[in-house]
């Protein structure tokens, strides 16, 4: 292989006549490609000198193989000349600004120099020069007389797509080439172009290149016909149409002939540069599809940018459904038998390893862990089959690679779209499993964002030493538990995690011995520890928080308030009543209740500790137990949910009705005095809208209320108020909504106004202000709600459906803005913030150089601990 | 009308002209050149403000933040 070019500069510019003819290596004149026999004609579309594409052949040019020759430019010699859709705009800005007689840019001299140096000055910075260029271009255009030879200027007219109108007169792009063609150097460049790499007549086209055939191969169908690509259909269009046009032209045809074929060749060459140009009909396959031309190509997501360079398909990975598996590690991901069969580890043979690795290959690729390559020494490649393998295994030699099929413990890294942060792909360890799913512990789902119910995710398998070190020390899912957002725990328990958790731990809850070993069995414990106490019928019982202690590392001291902490006024702390202050002293849970707040994800506090004091080793330890402890203590306790927990007794509903129609008596009352004039205006608030408050507020208490009624009769024996309270699923909201009464309903956060004239809906009587007609929804879910009440939830809902439509689509594109424009900031050592260029964006990394998952929330908090930490005791 | 100094407002970062030792350490201290520090145009209203500033000075600017008390940034006058 020829050592690859270093890229020094790259320069943009336009290409001159000259400079296609000279880079051409063949002139094109017929418009066939290849002959009765299959082989390509010369000075044809495909001539051979153009490059190669057919296996076997060499390239007339260079002698390179398919593959290697890169292929090489034609040229087609234009007849009469045709402007470049691409510069539509720069040529009528430049017409506009320059003399029609004398082709000078009508500026003052002076005026002139002072643009000119400002251009420089900018450029030496290396700011865009547009503003300038901008204010050249429409200063030039004002002058009615050209200040040099005293023509009189002529306004011009653009029409779309491509026709320059003085006066009446179609300018001809000869006519506008030979303008162009007089522009002195100096004014070129006070229109800030350099005349050596961009004349403003080379944006019109006297030589169209032809670009080489490995860019728009033929492809022969399995009937034996050939198919071209759409550039050549539009090349043969050009081409036709560029012959008819001479042989006209030669043979003295009218001019409006000549026009009319002048027009065509300017459509062809229009669309074969671009085929989405507004005005002009885009160019189309006999089936009626739009060629997909130059632009097309190097546009758009599906383009040679974003979707050839910037992102590629790749090998070695796999995309399938995913599902839950609370016995696996944080750490690791079950993998498809099938799919770890296919993705491989390429491994070099060595001394040490040679005998492990033989017996890979003597496994073929049919049974698992087996090979499905070896390549030798050579480079030569070899597929493993049954039939080969006992024979390529004597063989093996040192220098050989092998590529293995995935195993357990190998490194592979799990990604789910959209990509959003750091977190959405990490490194998992592989656990190959029956089945067809892809396993993952349900902790790491917020990372990812994942859920069950149906989503898909996709696997990639490093292939170097290097990769797999740096995923395995950079991108572990223990590595990325803190968020480097808040700091705080990303990962961490949901729903029945956060429910098991704190059905084992609140309150003195007794398990005998059989439950503790059931609650144990995949925990590493040797020994328990003396029972809590002993029963009524002398048998020995444990607490769940004894239990639960296991999981918890052993040095870990800290106190905080549980979630479901109810914010009494006066918190009393360790004595709380209610069991919501969690304390826990050398690992061991002595008082509170473990909840969300524990070890949720997103606020687990314990996990935190954990992972700040003893590492992510131990925290990725103290995750697995815990998860697999919580599943086994929300089994132990039996946890459902079904419609008749949120039943509430007669009297209790009977209470909330009555509050309801307190509260519409109330609202009618606030109408009455507002019809009557009574009511006094809210400072800074119209009458109407203070009744609107008034009401707003009166039935928002009146809500509130309601649920307060039903929380009474809905205690901690009720599951929906255990997963609300334990901030596992839902809250007390949604408990209301559905056992007492669902509220009102808003959009924009108004009551409903909309709909007919003067109403909402023709149940109502013109300008009734009262609660039932601006969707107030009394019922609950369980009881149903009246027709009227269900129009209104359907407006309320549809609100919040546009919206996070919404919300989705704008935050995607903002994200990507902000991507590109930051990816490639780096931070150094020194902590500063640089781009590419050297240029500094922050002289310390946030202000503080501070790593945000590094940090400990700050505050003086940290303080306390280390006081706590060095003397054992809480500091005064 | 009553002229007021900017940098006397709470809101407007404390800003100094480095003299020519100072320059040096900085540009030293970060290891660029003065066109890779971050800009500030003659124009702006603090550097009108300010007396002596020509094109080409450093202006060392002391920020209050409330993660790192005090932030200081370096930007070079441009026209």
């Amino acid at each position: 292989m020829t050592v690859p070019k270093r890229i020094g500069k790259i320069s943009f510019g336009l290409i001159s006549p000259q400079e296609f003819r000279r880079m051409s290596v063949v002139k094109i004149i017929t418009a066939d490609t290849y002959d009765d026999d299959g082989f390509p004609i010369e000075m044809g579309l495909m001539d051979p000198r153009l490059g190669v594409i057919d296996p076997g052949l060499r390239c007339r040019t260079c002698g390179g193989r398919p593959g290697e020759c890169p292929g090489h430019f034609g040229h087609i010699d234009l007849i009469a000349p045709v402007i470049h859709v691409g510069f539509a705009k720069l040529i009528r800005k430049a017409l506009r600004a320059i003399c029609r007689e004398c082709s000078r840019l009508m500026l003052l001299e002076n005026d002139k120099r002072m643009y000119l140096e400002q251009i420089k000055t900018l450029i030496e910075l290396g700011q865009p020069i547009d503003d300038v260029v901008n204010k050249v271009f429409s200063e030039a255009r004002k002058p009615k007389k050209c200040p040099y030879c005293g023509a009189s200027q002529k306004d011009i007219k653009f029409e779309r797509p491509l026709s320059y109108i003085e006066d009446g007169h179609k300018l001809t792009p000869s006519d506008i080439r030979d303008r162009f063609e007089k522009i002195p150097d100096d004014d070129v460049k006070v229109m800030g172009m350099n005349p050596d790499s961009a004349r403003p007549e080379w944006t019109i086209l006297m030589v169209l290149p032809v670009p080489p055939v490995t860019m728009r191969p033929s492809i022969t169908l399995e009937s034996g016909q050939r198919s071209e690509d759409d550039l050549t259909h539009k090349l043969v269009d050009i081409i036709r149409i560029n012959q008819r046009f001479q042989e006209n032209r030669e043979a003295g045809a009218p001019q409006l002939i000549i026009e009319d074929l002048w027009e065509l060749l300017q459509y062809h060459i229009t669309t074969f540069l671009d085929n989405t140009v507004s005005g002009v009909p885009p160019a189309r396959h006999r089936s009626g599809r739009p060629l997909k031309t130059l632009s097309q190509r190097l546009k758009g997501k599906e383009g040679r940018f974003r979707g050839s360079l910037s992102g590629k398909r790749v090998n070695f990975s796999a995309r399938t459904v995913i599902s839950p598996d609370p016995n696996l590690s944080i750490n690791e991901v079950g993998v498809p038998m099938e799919i770890a069969m296919e993705l491989s580890v390429p491994l070099v043979v060595n001394s040490r390893n040679m005998d492990a690795l033989r017996n890979f290959v003597r496994h073929g690729s049919e049974a698992h862990p087996g090979v499905n390559y070896v390549t030798r020494s050579d480079g030569r490649r070899v597929k493993i089959t049954s039939r080969n393998c006992e024979e390529v295994a004597d063989m093996l030699e040192i220098g050989w690679k092998i590529d293995r099929q995935l195993m357990d413990g190998d490194i592979v890294l799990f990604n789910r779209q959209p990509s959003l942060h750091r977190m959405s792909i990490m490194a998992h360890k592989v656990v190959v499993m029956p089945y067809k799913t892809f396993r993952l512990n349900p902790a790491v789902c917020p990372p990812y964002n994942a859920d069950f119910d149906g989503d898909e995710m996709n696997l990639h398998v490093p292939q170097t030493e290097e990769a797999r070190a740096e995923a395995q020390i950079l991108m572990r899912v223990q590595e990325n538990i803190l968020s480097p957002r808040f700091g705080g725990p990303i990962i961490g328990g949901i729903h029945d995690y956060v429910t098991g958790s704190f059905l084992l731990t609140h309150g003195e809850r007794r398990v005998n011995r059989r439950e503790v070993m059931e609650l144990l069995k995949k925990l590493p414990v040797s020994d328990l520890p003396p029972p809590k106490g002993v029963d009524e019928e002398g048998r020995p019982y444990w607490t769940g928080k004894q239990v639960f202690s296991h999981v918890i590392p052993e040095g870990i001291n800290l106190s905080f308030r549980a979630d479901f902490c109810m914010n009494c006024d006066q918190c009393k702390e360790e004595e709380c009543e209610h069991d919501a202050y969690v304390v826990i002293r050398d690992g061991e849970l002595l008082k509170g209740t473990i909840d969300a707040a524990a070890i949720g994800a997103f606020k687990g506090k314990l996990t935190d500790r954990v992972i700040k004091e003893l590492g992510p080793s131990v925290a990725a330890e103290f995750m697995d137990s815990m998860t697999r402890m919580a599943i086994r203590g929300i089994m132990l306790a039996g946890f459902s949910f079904g419609i008749d927990d949120e039943d509430i007794p007669r009297e209790a509903d009977n209470q909330i009705q009555d509050v309801v129609k307190t509260a519409r008596e109330d609202v009618q009352k606030l109408i009455e005095a507002y019809d009557a004039g009574e009511l006094e205006p809210l400072p800074g608030r119209t009458l109407d809208e203070t009744l609107e408050m008034r009401i707003m507020q009166t039935l928002g208490k009146a809500r509130d209320n309601t649920g307060s009624i039903a929380g009474r009769y809905l205690g901690l024996d009720n599951s929906g108020v255990v997963m609300a309270v334990s901030g596992a699923r839902g809250s007390m909201l949604n408990l209301t909504q559905m056992a007492a009464c669902v509220g009102q309903q808003s959009v924009r956060g108004e009551r409903i106004h909309r709909g007919y004239e003067g109403r909402t809906l023709p149940h109502f009587r013109n300008g009734d202000l009262s609660s039932e007609a601006h969707g107030f929804v009394q019922s609950s879910y369980k009881h149903g709600l009246s027709p009227t009440e269900f129009f209104f939830h359907a407006v309320g809902g549809r609100e919040g459906l546009v919206d996070t439509a919404i919300r989705t689509s704008q935050s995607g594109y903002l994200q990507r803005r902000l991507i590109n424009a930051l990816q490639d900031l780096e931070v150094n050592y020194d902590g500063t913030v640089k781009e590419t260029r050297g240029i500094i964006v922050q002289f310390k990394y946030g202000e503080d150089g501070v790593d945000a998952s590094r940090r400990d929330y700050a505050g003086p908090e940290n303080v306390h601990r280390i006081v706590q930490k060095v003397l054992g005791k809480e500091s005064s | 009308m009553k002229k007021f100094a900017l940098q006397d407002h709470e809101l407007v970062p404390t800003h100094i002209i480095l003299i020519s030792e100072e320059k040096e350490k900085v540009l030293e201290e970060y290891g660029v050149g003065a066109a890779q520090l971050p800009k500030i145009h003659i124009s702006d209203p603090v550097i009108k403000d300010m007396e002596e500033v020509v094109v080409g000075d450093i202006i060392k600017i002391v920020r209050e933040s409330p993660t790192a008390k005090q932030s200081i940034f370096y930007r070079l006058v441009i026209d």
